[in-house]
């Protein structure tokens, strides 16, 4: 088969790209189970995270090559700058172009509209303000080859990926269980009405949750954008192939949607081998088509309210 | 404070309506004042962020915000009167437009004055009229059957738009790929319009079923879909670089002989062309708005279930919704490919087709009259601004103006500025908990 | 049984419920139903809440489809259709309305544009049609305004024609519904719950809009209510569902001395009411 020849590292490179796909799903899915819709704006999200991390790393490295310890640090800080950056769009996002809307009862288009509205407004803004090509984020570590498995090369990136996102997994996976404000997700992601008349802050819960949503999708948008910088149109593909993703492992459900993102990335990389790159994105299109068409409640079913 | 008192002054304060609308005054206009702002600089990320607030123009925007507050708070106060009496002026106008002789008249008169419009124009603004006016003018009202009549969202409105295009070049033997037998340019048009249908109608059986968010990005990716492919298959469609040599339209029929001119005349000539067949469109729309098809689209729009225990089969209807509106699109593909003669598939995005919803939502879905109105006001505003070249105005910032228009369209009036009176008040019932206004939740609710 | 051999048994059937079973994940709705409705008869189904009888109603009309048991439905010739299979509209068009539990009318027509579009689901115009204005369309228009006419002044609504459905009081909203699903021209009428929330005046008006429903226009009712006054005045038989069962049939006295009934439903003397 045309990618038996490179398997090993077209995997791994997929995995790599799943775990970012994982992140930015994540945020949909999390949405989509408190309102039941999908954050079309999310891909805006994920391109500030780049930003964000851009501008932290700009004013940390000078000219010195990071090295060691300080790599580590450099990548915790440019996470955290990347993710308060998605964090605080996300937020404004549910304030400006959501919540308007849920108080006036609007009806379910007038949602998705005002989302696709947001999109395009964040989207041109950051090109305007930030200019039009992509800008080189100052690399916190030096990417090398770690180790091979079976010959395929293993570079730092992939393992930086790797680390971050199960670090990041594990955190939102300790909020949702063990926190109150897990449960008020979860519930409200259930049933709004009863979580409201049981006391649970339904606008708090709401905005969180876009909050938690930004966090991931930010940190996202900075490991995606490492590697090629990062410029304003850097949301809408990814984020289009994480909103497959999600659905492919079942929206609303946050294992499918991890699940979902490693599937998406590994199919990709292995079907680009087969055809060439400039089809790459057709290949995850053509699965949102056909996931939506055949089972749309993806593979691990329409699980809302409940995190696994 | 003691615990027996109320909520201290600056919460109160800070609840009070008034106050937040203040704050949301101030922030709208700050972020109007970045948008209107410079442009930033490659490098420097805070360049337009400062020179937009930072600055003594900021002053102004505050001085709005102020303003606009104000006007707000007190225009219910103060406007009891003033109000009331443009309501009546407002009924006198609706009623007089009732009965058929006065709308009529009005129709002939708008016709005739478009007629004459372009008479009055300079060759500039003849093409802009014919190019992006018109153009668009006649994918609103399309896509307003999509959006509007059967409330479905069409993220890739514009794959037809492209098809059509395509199809053209196809029977104009200008594709690579030659076509089978010579064809009579005026049949062009039947055989583009048709392979449009056909995609409407392949790609909308199997996914039609679906719910609304989902509807709207499978139809944004295949949109998507549609420009890869014909900007990646070299073969059949010429690649990126696009097609060139398309003939233009001609008429030869039953001793009709008609060439559409080329270049700088061209523009009157496909100017009647459109004009004729948006006023076709219009009274198609119209006819059908208002037939059993119309209300059946009224009926899944409401209550999908209700509509299917009435006998209405939804799939049927959505599909030729959709076939209709992609029809449409097919068509003004065809002219546009006709008169300019080649189509480069990089320029026809997804973002085209979010303008043309951008113009439907605008001027009001499920209004003729609206679509209309507000791909007309749109399109001319934005040239207008274009062409006029006042400082503040970037023709690359059009998306942040629509995308902010949107978010406040869908805030403070999302039935558009000229709705049809049934989505009024569809939207306002829907926003008392009385219906859903629009197809995004069907499947869900079951009896 | 087949098809053939209930039509044997019960000549006279409209339709026919045999061994019906629903499930949802965990939860049985619908446990072995089967009954059997007359021409012509008003047939009521009672039971608690719960006990599957709106369940029964989204089987009939193809909302839901049971994993196991057919329904056959009688044209008035005798021939039998199944039922299972297919969509809601083409229930509908076979000759089942319905009503719902909750009124689902079209809020923002007007009471007229509602009935009219029940009429419409038996026409036959198209795009094309109502585009080039054909004699049949023009026929069929025509038609339709007459005969909506006609069943609003049946149902008592014609004053208000150019109201909004959502403006109507409650028992008007009811009536409308019904002249709605009338307007498909049905051979079968499920009623779900009619009388729900209606206050005395409304539930004696509804009797007598289901009789002349029944008796004027020859149409079949089967009627899902819980309220036993209204049940006992017009229903011929009873069905009784208790928690996905079928409990009890029979007429509304037998039903009502019924003790497996009394127990499931009725509850005491007192609480009959």
């Amino acid at each position: 088969m045309c990618f038996t020849q490179n398997f090993w590292s077209l995997l791994i490179e997929g995995l790599a790209n799943g775990f970012i796909y994982a992140l930015i799903a994540l945020g949909y899915t999390l949405v989509y189970g408190v309102l039941r819709l999908i954050n079309f704006a999310h891909s805006e999200v994920f391109m500030s995270g780049a930003f964000g991390g851009l501008f932290v790393l700009q004013n940390l490295i000078g000219s010195r090559q990071p090295g060691g310890l300080t790599s580590v640090w450099l990548v915790a800080i440019g996470i955290a700058g990347a993710a308060a950056a998605g964090g605080a769009v996300a937020f404004l996002l549910e304030r400006v172009a959501y919540r308007p809307l849920r108080r006036r009862n609007a009806p379910r288009l007038a949602f998705l509209i005002s989302a696709i509205g947001a999109s395009y407004f964040l989207y041109n803004l950051a090109g305007k303000e930030f200019g039009r090509q992509a800008i080189n984020i100052p690399a916190p570590f030096t990417n090398g080859t770690v180790f091979t498995v079976f010959g395929a090369p293993v570079q730092t990136y992939y393992l930086v990926v790797a680390a971050v996102t199960i670090v990041l997994l594990v955190l939102l996976d300790r909020v949702v269980a063990k926190t109150r404000l897990g449960q008020g997700i979860r519930s409200v992601a259930q049933d709004a009405e009863t979580a409201s008349l049981m006391g649970v802050n339904i606008d708090r819960t709401i905005s969180l949750t876009f909050v938690i949503g930004g966090l991931l999708g930010g940190a996202a948008g900075f490991l995606y954008a490492l590697p090629v910088g990062a410029v304003f149109t850097i949301g809408f593909t990814p984020g289009l192939k994480a909103f497959t993703a999600a659905v492919l492992g079942g929206i609303g459900n946050v294992r499918g949607a991890m699940i979902g993102g490693l599937l998406l990335g590994v199919v990709e990389n292995l079907s680009v081998a087969c055809i060439s790159t400039s089809w790459r994105d057709v290949v995850a299109f053509g699965i949102l088509v056909i996931v939506l068409m055949f089972r749309p409640t993806g593979l691990f079913g329409e699980r809302l309210g409940r995190s696994a | 404070m003691s615990v027996h008192e109320g909520p201290s002054r600056l919460n109160r304060l800070r609840d009070s309506r008034d106050f937040r609308r203040l704050g949301a005054c101030v922030f709208g206009m700050l972020v109007l004042a970045l948008v209107t702002g410079p442009e930033g600089i490659q490098g420097n990320p805070t360049y337009g962020v400062i020179q937009s607030w930072l600055r003594p123009r900021v002053v102004g925007f505050l001085i709005a915000a102020v303003v606009l507050w104000a006007l707000m708070t007190f225009w219910g106060r103060l406007s009891g009167r003033i109000r009331a009496e443009v309501v009546e002026v407002a009924d006198v106008g609706r009623r007089l437009f009732e009965s058929r002789l006065p709308r009529f008249g009005t129709y002939l008169l708008l016709i005739v004055l478009a007629v004459l419009l372009p008479q009055i124009l300079s060759g500039t603004w003849q093409e802009i009229t014919v190019d992006q006016i018109g153009t668009y003018v006649l994918l609103a009202l399309g896509l307003n059957v999509v959006v509007g009549f059967a409330g479905l969202l069409d993220l890739g409105y514009i794959a037809f738009y492209l098809i059509g295009a395509y199809s053209t070049a196809y029977w104009s033997g200008a594709l690579p790929v030659q076509p089978p037998f010579d064809l009579n340019p005026f049949f062009i048009i039947p055989f583009a319009v048709l392979a449009a249908m056909l995609t409407g109608v392949i790609l909308g059986t199997p996914t039609l079923r679906l719910r609304g968010d989902y509807l709207a990005i499978v139809t944004l990716g295949f949109g998507e879909i549609i420009q890869i492919v014909a900007t990646n298959l070299q073969g059949v469609t010429g690649g990126a670089e696009g097609v060139i040599g398309i003939r233009h339209f001609s008429v030869n029929l039953f001793g009709v002989r008609y060439a559409w001119p080329v270049g700088a005349t061209a523009n009157l000539p496909y100017y009647y062309l459109l004009l004729g067949f948006v006023v076709v469109a219009l009274v198609i729309f119209h006819l059908l708005e208002h037939s059993r098809v119309g209300r059946a689209w009224t009926a899944i729009r409401e209550d999908e279930v209700a509509a299917a225990a009435c006998g209405i089969n939804p799939l049927k209807y959505k599909i030729m919704a959709f076939a209709i509106g992609a029809s449409t699109s097919g068509f003004a593909g065809v002219l546009f490919a006709s008169k300019i003669g080649f189509i480069d598939p990089t320029e026809f995005s997804v973002q085209m087709s979010i303008l043309v919803l951008i113009l439907v939502v605008f001027g009001g879905q499920g209004s003729l009259a609206g679509a209309l109105v507000g791909a007309a006001f749109i399109q001319w505003g934005q040239n207008f601004l274009r062409v006029l070249n006042v400082g503040w105005y970037n023709e690359q910032d059009l998306y942040v103006y629509l995308g902010g228009l949107l978010v406040v369209m869908m805030i403070f009036r999302p039935q558009g500025v000229l709705p049809s009176r049934r989505r009024s008040r569809e939207i306002g019932l829907a926003e008392h908990g009385i219906g859903t206004a629009d197809a995004m939740s069907a499947g869900e609710t079951a009896p | 049984m087949s098809a053939a051999e209930a039509a044997a048994l019960h000549p006279d059937s409209v339709i026919e419920v045999s061994h019906v079973t629903l499930r949802f994940g965990g939860v049985t709705s619908l446990s072995d139903v089967t009954l059997q409705q007359n021409r012509g008869e008003i047939l009521s189904v009672i039971g608690p809440n719960g006990a599957g009888k709106t369940s029964l109603f989204n089987c009939l009309t193809c909302v839901y489809a049971p994993q196991e048991g057919s329904i056959v439905y009688y044209r008035p010739g005798g021939e039998s259709v199944a039922v299972l299979g297919r969509k809601p509209n083409q229930v509908n068009l076979l000759g089942i309305a319905r009503t719902f539990q909750t009124s689902r009318l079209f809020n923002a027509l007007t009471t007229f544009e509602n009935v009219k579009i029940g009429v419409e689901a038996r026409q036959h115009t198209g795009p094309i049609g109502a585009v080039l204005r054909l004699p049949r369309t023009r026929r069929e228009e025509k038609e339709g305004d007459e005969r909506a006419f006609e069943l609003l002044d049946f149902v008592g609504l014609r004053a208000q024609s150019n109201v909004l459905a959502s403006s109507l009081p409650f028992g008007a909203q009811r009536r409308l519904e019904i002249a709605r699903a009338l307007g498909t021209g049905p051979q079968l009428l499920l009623l779900d719950e009619p009388a729900a929330g209606g206050n005395h005046a409304e539930k004696a008006e509804l009797e007598r809009l289901i009789r002349r429903v029944n008796v004027e226009l020859g149409v079949s009712v089967l009627l899902i209510e819980h309220d036993m006054r209204l049940v006992m005045a017009i229903a011929q038989r009873v069905v009784v569902l208790n928690f996905g069962r079928v409990i009890a049939s029979g007429t509304p006295r037998e039903v009502q001395r019924d003790p497996a009934v009394v127990e499931a439903y009725l509850g005491t003397p007192k609480e009959r009411e």
